[in-house]
Parts: C-alpha cells; structure tokens; sequence
C-alpha cells in the first residue's frame, strides 16, 4: 500500500517540477507581476495616495482592506470554533495521562520575567510602526499573544490567565473586529464608501493622505487585538483540552 | 555568487529538515524539526526582500504553530503507530 502510495506522489511531484520551468526567473523585469499595469500603479501611487511608504501594508489595510477585515473575522470564527468545540469534549474526562506535577523552574521564570516586557514593547514597535517598516497588526498580535503563551510555559496556565483571562480573550477579539469595521462605517458616515479612510480628514486634523496613513494604524490596532486574543486562547484551550487548567 | 552558495545550502537543509520531519518517530521531533523548517523557508523569504512574509513565517510558522503542536501533542499518545 505504501508504495503503492508513491506512484502518486511521484507523479504530481514530477509534474509540478516540470510546470515549475515555465516560472519566470526570480526578480525579472519582463516577468507578468512586473509588467501587469496592477504593480505599477501600486508602486507609483501609494506613496502619493497614503504617504505609506511599505507599500505591502498600505495594499493589505488600505487598498484590499475589505479583504483584510474579513481576513481578521476568519481568525474570529476559526478561534472560537476550536473554543466551542473544546469546551463541550474537555468537561468529560478527568485527569490526563501525562499530568505532570512540577515547581516551577527559577531559571526560566526569571529569564521569562525579564523577556517579556522586552516581548510586548518589540510586539506594540512592529504593530505601529507596521506602515514604515516591514510588520503590521498580524505581526504585533501573533508576537504578543506569543509573550502571553511564554508566561503560560514558564509557570502554569492559571497565571497566564490571571493577567488575560479566557472571557477578557474573547472581548478583546471581537473587539478588534469592532474597531476595524467601525473605522469602516465611520469613513461611511462621513459621506466616503466603507473603508474610504480619505473621509476620516473631516474629524482628524489632518490632510486627505495622512488621515489614510492614522487610519490604517487604527485597523492594524484592531487586528491585532484579535489576534493577541485568538492566540492566546487557542494556546490556553489546546493545551488543556478546553478544561483551562494545569499547564503542559 | 555568494547568493546562490547561501540558497543551495538552504534549499539543502529545508530538504534534510523535511524528510526528518516525516521520518521522525517521535512526534514532538516532528514538530521541532517543523519549527526548523519554517524558520528555513523565512530566511529563504528575507533574502529574496519579501520581508513581511518573512516575518509572518517566524512569527507564525517557527514561533506560535510549533508551541501549538507541541500542546496538542502532550494531549495525545506520544508515539507515531506506523
């Protein structure tokens, strides 16, 4: 049966290897995504438009930002289906197999105390400064939902909790999306489409271009706190089959 | 010249890092050397200057969906059955 399993795998392997020779070559200039009048136009109006000078976050929040929200409401609905699911299967069972009972160790509590700030103000640096330089809210939430997990590891997963609780993971998440789509229906309210950060210059003082640049660091705030939270508790539930205690 | 040395010797170890991966018994191997070959892909990424992604890739990738695993992992028997 195994190798009876290669001959596939063989096969499609051996065809996208020979599809991947008509790929142009890496950073040609006659290549379609260069020449394709998208990429130009991209490339000599976002700085003019936005003032952003990453233009891969100014095409994600501003330009395609419809797909980004929903982009940010899939990580929602993904985080809360594995919290619904593991709620209902972890009140069953009783103790695991592999429960371990340990002090928690000196060495890597004290490091941990001393990374962790150092974490959460790099996470707070790539989320605002995610417009200038490469990064942005999905960057700055993963990395600080990641400092949340490292206290979980280092100690247990009650003093993790005891600083984002599950319930405040849930509130901030759909906070986030509320903060993205209110930026969207303000912008609305002002007279532009949804999304049409430009119209935000009426309530901030601030030009048509730079109303765009506040306002894209106003959605990356939001995906980022969805993120942080959806993190956070997908680590919180799976490691603990949705009972929230005990650590690993 | 020096590019090209660096991509080979990357390409390699993504190879060598794959088929550990899948030949490891030992499911926690797995997922670290998993760990491993994302991190090797974002280092491929930040030297062709596609930077977000790169930075998407440790974050994501190398950092959060190993810890993931390995969490899931400790729920599970430990031990691969084939």
């Amino acid at each position: 049966m195994k190798l009876l399993s290669l001959v596939p795998v063989v096969a499609v392997g051996g065809l996208l290897l020979f599809a991947a020779q008509d790929f142009p070559e890496w950073g040609d200039p006659a290549s379609p995504a260069s020449t394709s009048p998208v990429s130009s136009h991209f490339i000599q109006s976002t700085g003019v438009d936005t003032e952003v000078p990453n233009m891969v976050t100014a095409v994600l929040a501003d330009y395609r930002g419809f797909d980004t929200m929903f982009e940010t409401v899939v990580v929602f609905i993904a985080g809360m289906a594995v919290l619904a699911i593991l709620k209902s299967s972890g009140r069953r069972k009783g103790k695991r197999e592999h429960e371990v009972e340990a002090e928690p160790d000196l060495i890597v509590t004290n490091t941990v105390r001393l990374i962790v700030p150092v974490i959460q103000i790099f996470a707070f640096y790539v989320l605002a400064h995610g417009h200038v330089s490469p990064g942005g809210g999905f960057q700055g939430g993963v990395v600080m939902g990641a400092s949340f997990i490292l206290v979980a590891l280092a100690w247990d997963l009650e003093v993790a909790l005891a600083r984002f609780s599950a319930e405040k993971c849930i509130l901030v998440a759909a906070l986030g999306i509320v903060l993205y789509g209110g930026i969207g229906f303000l912008s609305m309210l002002l007279g532009g489409e949804f999304l049409d950060y430009a119209e935000l210059e009426k309530v901030l003082p601030v030009s048509r271009e730079m109303a765009r640049y506040h306002a894209m660091l106003g959605v990356e705030i939001g995906v980022g706190f969805t993120v942080t939270a959806i993190i956070f508790a997908l680590y919180a539930n799976l490691s603990t089959e949705g009972r929230l205690k005990g650590g690993l | 010249m020096g590019v090209d040395l660096f991509n080979t010797f990357i390409l390699l170890l993504l190879v060598a890092a794959a088929l550990t991966a899948l030949r490891a018994r030992d499911l926690i191997t797995a997922s670290v050397v998993f760990g491993v070959y994302s991190f090797l892909m974002c280092l491929l990424w930040a030297e062709m200057g596609a930077v977000d992604v790169a930075f998407t890739e440790a974050t994501v990738g190398a950092g959060v969906s190993t810890v993931v695993m390995v969490a899931t992992i400790f729920n599970l028997k430990r031990k691969s059955s084939d």
